[in-house]
């Protein structure tokens, strides 16, 4: 049989059970506004040459350090750049590190989360073992370890983040593994002939995933002040790019008379770490297997 | 299809030496080809483990078990797939939560490769008395006797001769018990299968088995046919008790 055959079948089901968690997230007042926030993120991001007033890189050294008003809605900086403009590019380079970073932590977490904790015996020892090694490690410190390793540069940054919170995500898969691995239902796919590979890709991975979505979403609250932090030591994105942590570092020196310069990047680094918390709280009701039932 | 099996000094020790302990002390007995047998006793005296072992979901036993003459270890595990299936207890925790029936079924045709998987899947839900578009539901949309329907479909898929069965029906409401075992009946007399059950039921072993093993801490203290528990034919004291408690508790309900 062809996946072509049952897809249509298939569809209906994930399409309802996703609309089902958008509902679920829409009723409660604090999940509805992390998803807005998140979703005005991602327009922004997408429309950016839209909604952006000026280009973000164009200097106007006759216009400098601007208050909020007069054709700049949040002011100008040091260089005469649009502050406005600026933050609605950054968003996509927010977006872009949280994207990669979930893209590569997740799979890794879970691979290593649910081997560890199917296997068990030596490949667990070990496995475990390497995680609490990079877990004795406060997590900026790490990656400001490895950004000065592999040079500073947003890429860079992304590796380095993602090299420190793959840990704590694979811990969690193997919790969950260890709670079902003894379960009748892995038992009866161990006896229909299914490699360990097959169970721990089939049958584990999809029952961890909800709340390693969870934790993941909880997570790029804190990839974002990392990304931040980096940035605001000169180790992430490298001027003139604007990232919200770089913008705060060289608004720094003007703090005092141009408040404007680090409030704006502050509140939307804010807004949008508050947002990923927000929605992650949501979604671990959300995904409640007790909540699955009702659907 | 149809197998026999035989089963010679089946044993679980841990450790070595004096301190060792034999949790499973030692296990003989041989089932016929097509028949039905029963293991009885109380909770904890191994039963379910002598299953485990003939699965080889555990593995620490020593031991002979042989199927058809062949020796159980040395199978290939694709082949030994093949010829023995398991149905658990529990239908609420031996279904995949997050698959579909569809997928349940399916994932053992992908595994050995089988053909015809759309047309495999649809014999089994007719075999097992469910209509055939319940495919597309998640056990979660299942009664108990649903699921355990899609449970048996799931060990008959893969045409096994010989089908161990663990309290298929203790978890089960009574009146959903007895189609359970009405369609388990009906199953071995149209495949001949060979059926090992474990219960804590004799009215089940009366209406089910050809024979039957009681146990007790581990050991097998009695071998009887079925005719042997209306009379109390029992010889063993132990087994005598089990019969007679049964035999009473019947006879009040």
């Amino acid at each position: 049989m062809t996946d072509a055959a049952y897809s249509p079948a298939r569809l209906p089901g994930w399409l309802s059970a996703l609309r089902n968690i958008f509902a679920y997230l829409l009723r409660s007042p604090t999940s509805a506004f992390g998803l807005a926030v998140i979703a005005i993120l991602v327009l922004t991001a997408i429309l950016a040459p839209w909604i952006a007033t000026h280009d973000p890189f164009t200097q106007n050294l006759d216009n400098v350090l601007q208050p909020p008003g007069n054709g700049h809605l949040f002011g100008t900086d040091e260089l005469g750049r649009d502050i406005f403009s600026r933050l609605v590019y950054g968003a996509r380079i927010t977006l872009r590190i949280i994207f990669l970073v979930s893209v590569v932590v997740g799979p890794i977490g879970l691979i290593v989360g649910a081997t560890a904790g199917y296997v068990g015996g030596w490949m667990d020892a070990v496995l475990m073992r390497v995680t609490d090694i990079f877990l004795a490690f406060p997590s900026l410190i790490l990656s400001l370890a490895f950004v000065a390793a592999l040079g500073p540069s947003l890429n860079n940054a992304i590796i380095a983040i993602a090299l420190t919170s793959w840990p704590p995500i694979a811990r969690l898969a193997r919790a969950e593994t260890m709670t079902f691995r003894k379960a009748d239902y892995i038992a009866a796919a161990r006896l229909q002939g299914a490699s360990p590979m097959r169970i721990i890709l089939k049958s584990i991975i999809p029952m961890c995933l909800p709340s390693v979505a969870i934790r993941l979403t909880l997570n790029m609250a804190t990839v974002i002040l990392t990304a931040a932090g980096l940035g605001f030591l000169g180790l992430g994105a490298q001027p003139p790019e604007p990232e919200w942590g770089a913008m705060i570092a060289t608004g720094r020196r003007y703090m005092i008379d141009s408040w404007w310069l680090v409030a704006c990047p502050g509140v939307a680094i804010l807004c949008v770490s508050l947002a990923f918390n927000l929605l992650g709280d949501g979604l671990r009701d959300a995904l409640d297997p007790k909540q699955m039932n009702r659907r | 299809m149809t197998a026999s099996l035989e089963i010679r000094d089946l044993s679980i020790t841990f450790g070595e030496g004096p301190d060792a302990v034999k949790v499973l002390p030692s296990v003989s007995f041989s089932v016929a080809p097509g028949e039905c047998f029963g293991l009885v006793g109380e909770s904890g005296s191994g039963k379910s483990t002598v299953l485990r072992c003939v699965s080889l979901l555990t593995t620490i036993w020593s031991g002979e078990v042989r199927i058809d003459g062949r020796d159980l270890r040395g199978l290939p595990l694709k082949q030994r797939c093949r010829l023995i299936q398991m149905v658990f207890q529990d239908p609420y925790g031996s279904l995949h939560p997050r698959q579909s029936v569809r997928t349940t079924l399916a994932e053992p045709l992908r595994i050995h490769g089988l053909d015809d998987h759309e047309g495999r899947m649809k014999r089994a839900m007719i075999d097992v008395g469910l209509p055939v578009d319940f495919l597309d539901r998640f056990p979660h949309q299942l009664s108990g006797g649903q699921r355990q329907r899609v449970a048996i479909a799931r060990a008959l898929i893969l045409e096994p001769a010989l089908l161990l069965l663990d309290e298929p029906t203790s978890a089960l409401d009574v009146s959903v018990q007895a189609e359970i075992l009405n369609l388990l009946a009906r199953l071995r007399e149209e495949r001949g299968l060979t059926y090992v059950m474990v219960t804590h039921d004799l009215a089940v072993v009366d209406h089910m088995c050809d024979r039957f093993a009681v146990m007790l801490h581990g050991e097998i203290t009695e071998i009887l046919p079925r005719e042997a528990i209306l009379g109390n034919q029992a010889t063993h004291p132990y087994a005598r008790e089990l019969i007679a408690a049964s035999l009473d508790y019947e006879g009040r309900a």
